[in-house]
């Protein structure tokens, strides 16, 4: 169940971010279609760190993630109003072609989806994609490590990624995800098709990455969020209009929205009162 | 057979019960019919090959291999080859392969990945399964009566201005190879077409997102990401619709020109092995019977031997790159 949040929302606290903000999320309003998806939210992605989103299923914390590479693009029906900045340029402005946007800012999702191709052609795809010129050994290597995988996989760079792990299918993404060094690092939940002993070593190596990379990371995973993430947003669902609209209720320090939230439905939140 | 090892639980209430007599006997029944129905179609299969092999055994000892090597087709001396047959066959399903498997793939690719809306995909899609509902016959005739003459000055004026390129060296007069692969490959589009669709459909989309994720362009996604993804289904499409256009009889017999001869040019009159059997046969006499069956025994082994070819290679692309599904 949803409560209904005793406090006004729009414009909820936005978080008052300490360090530089690498990309700034201004949503004034998300639809599919006719149905609005996203009310008036901001957040804020601050570099080198990890800011997770968390919330009821329905709240639209994945369509804001995916709002920030424009992957939302490729659903037809998807409109977005407001603006996404990074470093400074609206991503959403007429002249951004989004395929620029992706390069720079790289995706993990929640499902495993390695290529049909070879391990190392996976992790290579990125670079040649770019036009890399240097030598790509080193750098699919370097990524490899990156992602915590290479030692299980360097014997066997030419089989198919299709043929690993679930979880190391994921290491190899994320491996695919850093090759080229993207400044930024979106992940759509992406422990919830892993075991728990894969899901800890992902989240090990998002906090080796935060040092390198700026993330956001949608997960439904509570406690996820107070291991790895330094901010945490929190979003909730308005169910009042006859519709569900996500909005971001509350977003802090990790720490303050997990013990000393300041909107009541956070607290309920994160208490385990709803889901 | 029913199982009472759990008839010793007290289950008043409980409605779980082992299923009953008769849904054994339909399970195990139904198995029997699946598996006589295939062992049906293998026994098939068997018998064709026995039975064209036998008819063709008395031709296999009068002309040995040298049938197969030898270019006449004398009904009077009794000279029997069918070289020009069999490079007709190959040659006219290539062409049409690389014409309608080409455009076939490229139609897939217009259909599925969002250049269309649904609806406007899907009744395309329909119009060009059409194309697979005309009879091979009118096929024939529209060559006759429409392509050819539509050909012949454009083929007559590639032959004036580069005659020297082999596929040019002869003029155009009438029924050739270019217009009978030109009509084979029309005919073999729709199921090039429409197995490649299904396959590009079978692409889960989290690998296409995995594409454009990566920051790929709509090209880079489908020349890097989703044909190589669909690969094998898209193998399968053309050993299918290259199976097709070596068999096909009717549209070729019209359009072929029936000519014992061996030639690169696209305009010279030619022969496949089932025009010839097509159009042999009516008034054939014993001892080209016997001739025709060793062509149609030819026939059959180049088709299993390229769809055994073609189930290789794609198995090999599968296991390469596929993870077991």
């Amino acid at each position: 169940m949803n409560a209904t949040p005793k406090t006004t929302v729009a414009g909820a606290v936005p978080a008052a971010p300490a360090g530089a903000v690498v990309m700034n999320c201004q949503i004034d309003k998300v639809f599919y279609g006719d149905f609005l998806a996203v009310r008036a939210s901001t957040v804020p992605i601050e570099k080198n760190k990890i800011t997770g989103f968390i919330g009821p299923s329905g709240c639209g914390k994945s369509t804001v993630l995916r709002s920030l590479n424009r992957m939302n693009d490729l659903i037809p029906i998807f409109r977005f109003e407001g603006k996404v900045t990074y470093h400074g340029q609206d991503i959403y402005d007429k002249k951004v072609d989004p395929v620029v946007v992706r390069r720079y800012i790289g995706m993990v999702f929640q499902q495993p989806n390695p290529f049909a191709m070879s391990i190392y052609d996976n992790v290579a795809f990125g670079l040649r994609l770019n036009g890399f010129k240097g030598d790509l050994d080193e750098r699919v290597e370097k990524a490899l490590k990156g992602a915590a995988c290479w030692n299980e996989v360097k014997d066997k760079l030419k089989n198919s990624g299709l043929s690993l792990s679930g979880g190391q299918q994921q290491r190899l993404c994320i491996a695919r995800a850093i090759a080229t060094e993207p400044d930024v690092l979106l992940m759509d939940e992406p422990c919830s098709a892993l075991d728990p002993i894969a899901t800890r070593r992902v989240e090990e190596l998002m906090l080796e990455l935060k040092e390198k990379y700026t993330i956001a990371l949608v997960t439904h995973n509570m406690q996820q969020a107070t291991r790895v993430a330094d901010t945490t947003a929190f979003f909730g669902v308005d169910i009042s209009q006859g519709s569900r609209t996500g909005y971001l209720v509350e977003m802090g320090p990790t720490r303050q929205i997990f013990e000393d939230p300041q909107q009541q439905l956070t607290g309920e939140y994160v208490r385990g009162e709803f889901s | 057979m029913a199982s009472h090892y759990f008839d010793h639980i007290d289950r008043s209430g409980s409605v779980s019960s082992p299923p009953s007599a008769i849904d054994n006997i339909l399970d195990r029944g139904f198995r029997g019919i699946a598996w006589l129905s295939a062992g049906f179609i293998l026994a098939l299969v068997v018998y064709i090959v026995i039975e064209i092999g036998g008819k063709a055994l008395p031709a296999f000892a009068t002309y040995g291999f040298s049938f197969l090597t030898s270019n006449t087709w004398n009904v009077q001396t009794g000279q029997f080859g069918i070289l020009p047959e069999i490079w007709g066959t190959l040659y006219s399903s290539l062409l049409a392969l690389i014409l309608g498997g080409g455009f076939g793939v490229a139609i897939a690719i217009f259909l599925t990945q969002d250049f269309l809306q649904g609806h406007l995909a899907a009744a395309f899609r329909t119009i060009i399964e059409l194309l697979a509902a005309i009879p091979s016959v009118v096929y024939g005739l529209w060559g006759i009566y429409v392509l050819i003459p539509l050909l012949r000055p454009v083929a007559n004026w590639l032959h004036d201005e580069f005659g020297f390129i082999p596929f040019f060296s002869t003029p155009m007069s009438g029924p050739g190879l270019g217009p009978a692969a030109l009509v084979l490959a029309i005919m073999i589009l729709p199921t090039v077409a429409s197995i490649s669709v299904d396959a590009l459909h079978q692409v889960p989309y989290k690998v296409k997102e995995a594409a454009y994720g990566m920051g790929t362009t709509r090209w880079e996604a489908i020349l890097k990401v989703m044909l190589p993804t669909a690969g094998s289904g898209i193998l399968a499409a053309l050993v299918l619709g290259f199976g097709r256009a070596l068999g096909e009889t009717m549209a070729l017999a019209m359009l072929i020109g029936n000519s014992n001869q061996i030639s690169l040019s696209l305009f010279s009159p030619a022969n496949t092995l089932a025009a010839l059997l097509a159009s042999s046969f009516p008034e054939a006499g014993p001892v080209e019977v016997r001739a025709l069956m060793y062509a149609a025994l030819v026939l059959l082994a180049i088709t299993l031997i390229v769809n055994a070819i073609g189930l290789a290679v794609m198995k090999f692309a599968t296991r390469k790159f596929e993870a077991e599904r």
